[in-house]
């Protein structure tokens, strides 16, 4: 089974469907019990850094979800869900993330009449290790997903860095440091590449 | 590289697509998961429903109808339509819709953009703005803002209220050129572009589409993000996959 952690941030609707269509059981859930019990966690959420921060320490997740992670079983962020994974963001100063991978989250800063923020669509991801091509597989380099967001991560390790993306500068659009993995963009909104992404992390569990 | 969306609308009455794919081989015309399909089998980027129900009591449907959608296509989908109140999105959000698109009731009240957009993200919220252009001399034209489907006057400057919506948080605007909407002539390339360049948000272009030329044109002159298209594509004198080689080929960028 796989726990989508609920966190009151956005649908997860869209998630646990695309999962059923692959053919995996998911739970919606925000007990610390499922996600000790669980084969595989997923972590997506769209919406604001503190806040969801604030409603993850509400709920009593931020340490359940560490020692999950730590525990090494698969795990998923998605979006927001990813830049949760880091130590800071711009869209809250002061506010402590998951510190999962040490780096920031930085807002996307374009001159007037330069790029429009959000970064809204259908971009292309480029891998640049070989340490996707797990998750990767079947997904042609340049494969085209889904992206909505202000906000893109920094990671201090180059190395975790999976995919690259470019919008008026290269952001790491995918990243990996052992059992946790994190994509920017949305592979449940992707279309058929989108869901492969997803089977090839079901197929890690 | 960024890609420019080419958006299918789709209009919904009590739950039912009354204005979709034109029949063959659906069996069901009116079904939205059926045009749904339809359009995402093609490459559509987004889809848009609109919901022209008049009565609220029935928009519930609505609900009902996403919900479906959201289990078939596994694409980013807009709603609009009778959108009042933060409830009203919430319960559009969770059953599946991943923006929401609102327009009258940003005008009666533009303070409703901000608690949207502050509660759910900008990422999901939408202005839609209907516009009529109400002067045109050498030296100016200027576009004035209508609401409750185009039928009442708002006196306001469709530009500056682009520009004041994404100040409030609106992730992107879904502009109608009335003038053009419905005339197959191609879209308004004036008012697309003056709001294109006015705001630094996603613009979607919409109203005119009678040739894959038009989408070109607002892409490009019209600086638009995305084109939205109604009856080129229900009518199927192209299909979405159509209109991106068309793109392609001239030289802009769209995912094949």
């Amino acid at each position: 089974m796989i726990a989508v952690i609920d966190y009151g941030m956005g649908n997860l609707r869209s998630v646990q469907k695309a999962f059923e269509l692959i053919g995996a059981g998911t739970k919606v859930t925000s007990r610390p019990s499922d996600l000790a019990r669980c084969g595989g966690i997923v972590f997506p959420g769209v919406g604001a850094f503190g806040d969801a921060m604030k409603e993850l320490k509400r709920r009593g997740l931020e340490r359940p979800i560490r020692e999950a992670i730590a525990s090494g079983k698969p795990f998923l962020g998605l979006c927001l869900g990813m830049q949760l994974l880091f130590e800071r963001s711009d869209e809250a100063p002061g506010v402590k993330g998951l510190s999962v991978f040490s780096g920031e989250v930085k807002r996307f800063a374009f001159p007037k009449g330069g790029y429009k923020v959000p970064h809204m669509g259908w971009n292309s991801i480029e891998p640049v290790s070989s340490r996707g091509a797990h998750i990767l597989k079947g997904v042609p380099d340049g494969s085209y997903m889904y992206f909505v967001h202000s906000y893109y991560v920094k990671p201090k390790d180059k190395k975790s860095v999976l995919t690259m993306t470019g919008y008026g500068i290269d952001f790491a659009s995918g990243i990996r440091r052992d059992n946790v993995y994190g994509f920017q963009f949305h592979p449940e909104k992707s279309q058929g590449l989108g869901l492969k992404i997803l089977k090839n992390f079901v197929g890690l569990i | 590289m960024l890609t420019k969306r080419i958006i299918p609308c789709l209009d919904v009455k009590d739950g039912r697509v009354v204005k979709g794919v034109n029949f063959i081989n659906l069996r069901d015309a009116g079904d939205p998961v059926e045009n749904a399909k339809f359009y995402d089998k093609q490459g559509a980027d987004e889809l848009i429903f609109l919901d022209i129900t008049a009565s609220h009591e029935k928009r519930g449907t609505m609900v009902a109808m996403v919900r479906k959608v959201a289990e078939t296509i596994f694409l980013p989908f807009t709603v609009g339509g009778g959108i009042r109140a933060v409830e009203d999105i919430r319960r559009l959000l969770i059953a599946g819709c991943d923006k929401v698109s609102i327009n009258t009731a940003a005008v009666k009240d533009p303070s409703f953009v901000k608690r949207a957009s502050s509660r759910f993200g900008s990422q999901c919220i939408v202005v839609a703005i209907d516009a009529r252009c109400a002067v045109k001399t050498r030296q100016k034209q200027l576009w004035e803002v209508f609401i409750n489907g185009g039928r009442t006057a708002t006196g306001i400057d469709a530009v500056k209220w682009a520009k004041k919506m994404a100040s409030y948080g609106a992730g992107e605007i879904l502009l109608t050129s009335m003038d053009y909407d419905g005339t197959k002539e191609g879209y308004d390339i004036d008012i697309t572009r003056r709001i294109s360049e006015a705001v630094r948000i996603p613009v979607i272009a919409s109203g005119g589409a009678g040739t894959l030329g038009h989408l070109y044109e607002a892409l490009t002159e019209g600086r638009a993000d995305a084109v939205l298209a109604a009856s080129i594509f229900h009518y199927r004198t192209y299909s979405v996959g159509q209109a991106k080689e068309y793109l392609k080929k001239r030289k802009v960028a769209v995912r094949l």
